[in-house]
């Protein structure tokens, strides 16, 4: 293929990738390094620096509308992003000497993870619990809006949810993804944060946790403009498209349809892995 | 901080909740949208010059120093060096969740919460570190 051919294809993949995260809520960023590692030929390292970099897009595009709803809880979002930006650190610095096809390998499990937990569906947890001493001693508790006015909540296991967001900043930096499925058990099933706040806290926290890992990325010199163009562009396109479109979609056969394709292409990402092709 | 204006433990400052959230939010789509566009010039032009070059991204090279630190990737921008500019553009895009923990620092300070004002420092310093020194190995 030459380059024009090349990036028509890549951008192709991305805003179809773009298109079906945004609609399912799972994220583009989760198919984007499978999609250019098994259909592409893309080197792994390059395929990470360029999904981290959509990640930040999709992320920061989708951040105006999740704000003017009102759930996101900027201090919980905060105190754990420094968990996430500590461990992005850790999974980039690890991701420079793991050998390729071992990431492989534990990208295609933390696939597996996402595809599952996508079938799953939440449950907010339970009202009226007494406040945690740690998140009162932080100022983690909060409100959100209801149709029946505003419902205050209390944040749990806080040292738990800490650990849990460092794990998601390591896969986050060493695999080039948003981490959205770890950050969703960090904060609803252990923290007990209602769904609606912990999806919009988490995808402020997958845009910052993206970007330091970018940094290091960009400055190791993974992230390739030629590769990253098309693949920036193409998600953002399909992401913007799909929020569009969402409303008036039949998500739920799409969720179905789509976790098979990621399970699909994550048995793919563990076998190449193993043969030690990628 | 926090949206949650109209009730809860969550209102402890006089600025408007709500109305920092949603300038932050739109702070964010046009970065994103800012970047896109110096992206997509730079793609444009990219392509222009070297559409017929055969491509391939099996092997790792691992990228040249101009396109890797982020003073080598302005000049190149300056410069009008079609991959300088998607790598710019590409800081652009990096840069704009670092800008949203900025604007949080000034939220937090606006409403004096101390402690919350360097724990967002502290993710702040570790971003500016990742940029700027952090190559890892």
């Amino acid at each position: 293929m030459n380059t024009l051919e090349f990036t028509l294809v890549v951008a192709l993949g991305s805003f179809v990738a773009g298109m079906l995260g945004s609609l399912t809520g799972l994220g583009g960023g989760v198919v984007i390094v499978p999609l250019l590692t098994l259909l592409f030929g893309v080197d792994i390292r390059y395929a990470i620096g360029a999904s981290l970099v959509s990640v930040i897009a999709t992320s920061s595009g989708a951040a105006a509308a999740y704000l003017r709803e009102g759930y996101s809880n900027m201090r919980v979002g905060m105190f754990l992003e420094i968990a996430t930006t500590v461990g992005a650190v850790s999974g980039a610095f690890l991701a420079g000497f793991l050998h390729t096809s071992m990431i492989a390998i534990v990208f295609g499990v933390v696939l597996l993870y996402s595809a599952y937990t996508s079938t799953q569906a939440l449950a907010d947890p339970p009202a009226g619990m007494a406040p945690d001493r740690i998140a009162t001693m932080l100022r983690l508790d909060g409100s959100y809006p209801t149709p029946d006015g505003p419902k205050s909540y209390h944040v749990r296991h806080v040292p738990l949810g800490f650990g849990l967001m460092y794990v998601a900043g390591v896969l986050s930096g060493l695999l080039g993804i948003g981490s959205g499925a770890v950050k969703v058990l960090a904060m609803d099933q252990a923290m007990k944060i209602p769904f609606k706040v912990s999806t919009t806290t988490s995808n402020f926290m997958i845009g910052v946790t993206a970007a330091a890992s970018a940094g290091i990325y960009l400055r190791r010199g993974y992230i390739d403009p030629g590769l990253a163009m098309p693949v920036m562009l193409g998600v953002l396109a399909g992401a913007l498209l799909g929020a569009k479109i969402l409303p008036g979609a039949k998500v739920r056969t799409l969720r179905i349809v789509f976790g098979v394709v990621i399970a699909a292409l994550a048995i793919e990402m563990i076998f190449q892995g193993v043969r030690g092709k990628l | 901080m926090r949206t949650d204006a109209n009730g809860g433990v969550a209102v402890r400052g006089k600025v408007n909740d709500k109305s920092v959230e949603i300038f932050l939010g739109k702070l964010l789509r046009w970065g994103v949208l800012l970047a896109a566009l110096v992206v997509f010039v730079g793609g444009v032009w990219f392509l222009a010059e070297s559409y017929d070059v055969p491509q391939s991204y099996k092997t790792f090279r691992g990228e040249p120093a101009e396109l890797r630190a982020v003073s080598q990737i302005v000049r190149q921008a300056v410069a009008l060096r079609p991959l300088g500019l998607i790598q710019f553009g590409l800081l652009l895009l990096i840069a704009t969740p670092v800008a949203r923990v900025m604007f949080s620092v000034l939220g937090f300070a606006l409403e004096r919460d101390w402690m919350y004002v360097a724990l967002t420092l502290l993710v702040l310093a570790l971003l500016v570190y990742t940029l700027t020194s952090g190559s890892g190995i």
